[in-house]
């Protein structure tokens, strides 16, 4: 049987298996010390454990990272790595410098299950739930590490369909006994599952992007499918029923298509929509994928469309394309003919 | 500023479940709402575990709902839903959700489960003039042909790659499609099943030159 990794566990899970091996309490707190703060990538190099100790976690369990297996470097220095999950699953996390920041974009799944028409992820379907070692591995084994000042839960996948991975994950990112980062380094993106923003507004103190794309409900509903399952308006009211304070923000992450949503229709109900939440709107250029029906709004139209809305109060900033040389990277497609391989359609 | 609404849970008893194929079920529940064709309900056996969401497959003058679904191995709720009897308790919310069915000649495309919104649609009177495309592996995954064959008044074509049998086109749903002669690009397109039979048939309907405007798509996700 596969040894469970122990990189990924939150304290209270090791103090958990710590205590099924009738080890002391304390043994917990010195796993997660050498995993997180040290970084050691075994059960060896914890040098203060018993070795009796560690033979006894070793029976069932490991300490282990996953190096990348490739990556991809633009003109502009944004990298995109490239890691390995399970036999032919592949994950990607993007590392994005500029001036005093330096971001990283991670996965929460293999693939993804909400299949909104302009993203790329969509097109492999759904291959699995990443386990929060598997998410936090991306960026403990980053080369850049020490240089990371942000974490954006914006790769592939759609974290609130894992959320719980993802608490995870972010428990360790902030946590005392974890890395000890300000939770106001940490963004998670979704595209609005209802009952995931409630749970993560209320157990995590990050900040929140939203996926919005069209404020209207016919026309978002044929770019995303899940406005059939969690309309936006509701989505917006859970955000307004929440108290955001200033140090925690909320955002709506806004990709400009052409003659799509790029109308001046399509500001005035974005500004009455979002009336009465204080947020920013991010505008994103559109990277066409193979076979798309969009295209993205050219600069003029973008730059109009956020004068509109700064007209109207909101403060919107528009995302500087970053590592587009190397956008169609990374064997996405490769992969899914792999996994078209090995499946058996209901189809 | 009001407290947002929750997708509250109401206590429920099972009316009756029937395995209608091997690890599908039908069950039923006495009706307290009206509905869209095409809704949806979320289901919990207890109001404090997190809740699953499944379509109506029973028509809006029904009085009861019923709803279609198969056993997930290691699932958290299809397992324990396999196991109720008539008369337990469940917890279920208000019909919700818009992907509604219309009276157009629209096509509707469905894998396994994902036909149940359009069993609601069709219990509800919207057969006229309808094609329904289902994919399925055996014969018996083709839920509800009969009751199929007998409200809609169009094309009904069931796929099965592993089935060869007169009647049933013998190769996936999305190869029916890329190779059927002429496909309307003015009919609207509703597909509903797993995420990658979504994204599938959305890029093969794309590519046939149907505008991405023209495609609604319920995800089972
Ligand atoms: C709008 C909508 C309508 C729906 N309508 C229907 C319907 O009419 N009929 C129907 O049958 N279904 C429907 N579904 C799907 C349904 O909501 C449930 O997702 C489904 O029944 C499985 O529930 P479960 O709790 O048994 O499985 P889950 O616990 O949700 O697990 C689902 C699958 O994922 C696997 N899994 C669980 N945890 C993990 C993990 N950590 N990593 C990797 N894999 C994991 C499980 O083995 C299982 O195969 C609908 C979904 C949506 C969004």
């Amino acid at each position: 049987m596969e040894k469970e990794n122990l990189f990924g566990k939150t304290l209270t899970e090791l103090q958990a298996i710590v205590a099924d091996l009738n080890l002391p309490k304390f043994v917990a707190k010195q796993i997660s010390d050498w995993m997180y703060k040290k970084r050691v990538s075994s059960l060896d190099e914890m040098r203060n454990i018993s070795k009796q100790a560690k033979e006894l976690l070793a029976e069932k369990h490991k300490v282990s990272f996953t190096s990348f297996s490739n990556v991809q470097e633009s003109m502009d220095g944004t990298k995109k790595y490239l890691f390995p999950v399970k036999p032919m699953q592949f994950i990607e996390a993007a590392y994005i410098p500029e001036n005093d920041r330096a971001t990283l974009c991670v996965s929460s799944q293999v693939g993804c299950k909400m299949g909104c028409l302009f993203c790329m992820t969509g097109k492999q379907g759904f291959q699995g739930n990443l386990t929060s070692g598997e998410i936090l591995n991306q960026i403990f084994s980053l080369p850049e590490f020490d240089k990371l000042t942000n974490i954006v839960y914006m790769g592939m996948g759609e974290p609130f369909d894992n959320l719980d991975e993802v608490l995870k994950s972010i428990e360790i990112l902030t946590a005392d006994y974890g890395l000890g980062w300000s939770s106001k380094r940490i963004t998670v993106s979704t595209i609005g599952i209802i009952p995931g923003i409630r749970k993560f507004l209320n157990q995590s103190n990050a900040h929140l992007a939203v996926s919005l794309h069209n404020p209207f409900e016919a026309e978002r509903k044929q770019l995303m499918p899940i406005e059939n399952v969690y309309h936006l308006p509701k989505v917006l009211d859970e955000i307004r029923s929440f108290d955001f304070n200033n140090q925690r923000r909320v955002s709506f992450e806004y990709i400009m298509f052409n003659g799509v949503n790029d109308q001046t229709r399509h500001i005035n109900e974005l500004a009455r929509i979002l009336n009465g939440i204080k947020c920013r709107i991010n505008l994103i250029r559109f990277h066409p994928i193979p076979g798309t029906p969009l295209e993205t709004s050219s600069n003029e139209t973008i730059l109009a469309f956020q004068a509109g809305l700064k007209k109207k109060g909101i403060v919107t900033t528009i995302r500087a394309s970053r590592g587009e040389d190397i956008f169609a990277a990374c064997g996405l497609l490769s992969t899914k003919e792999l996994v078209k391989q090995q499946k058996n359609e209901e189809y | 500023m009001g407290k947002a609404e929750k997708i509250a849970l109401q206590k429920t008893t099972l009316l009756s479940s029937i395995e209608i194929a091997k690890h599908v079920f039908v069950l039923s529940f006495s009706r307290t709402e009206d509905f869209r064709p095409g809704q949806m309900v979320a289901l919990a056996l207890n109001p404090n575990e997190p809740f699953r969401l499944y379509s109506i497959a029973s028509g809006n003058t029904q009085n009861e709902y019923r709803i279609l679904f198969n056993i997930q191995t290691e699932g958290f709720l299809t397992p324990k839903l396999a196991e109720l009897k008539a008369g337990q308790t469940v917890y279920i919310s208000k019909p919700f959700g818009s992907f509604y069915g219309t009276l157009e000649n629209d096509w509707w495309i469905a894998a396994g489960t994902g036909i149940a919104p359009f069993i609601s649609m069709l219990e509800s009177g919207m057969g006229k003039n309808k094609t329904l495309i289902h994919g399925g592996r055996s014969k018996e995954s083709f839920y509800f042909a009969d009751r199929i064959r007998a409200l809609l008044d169009g094309n009904y074509i069931q796929c099965s790659s592993v089935l060869k049998q007169e009647g049933i086109y013998p190769d996936r749903l999305t190869t029916y499609l890329e190779n059927l002669e002429y496909l309307p690009t003015d009919k609207n397109y509703y597909i509903c099943g797993s995420s990658q039979l979504i994204v599938d048939v959305r890029d093969i309907l794309i590519n046939r030159g149907v505008a991405y405007n023209k495609i609604i798509a319920e995800i089972y996700f």
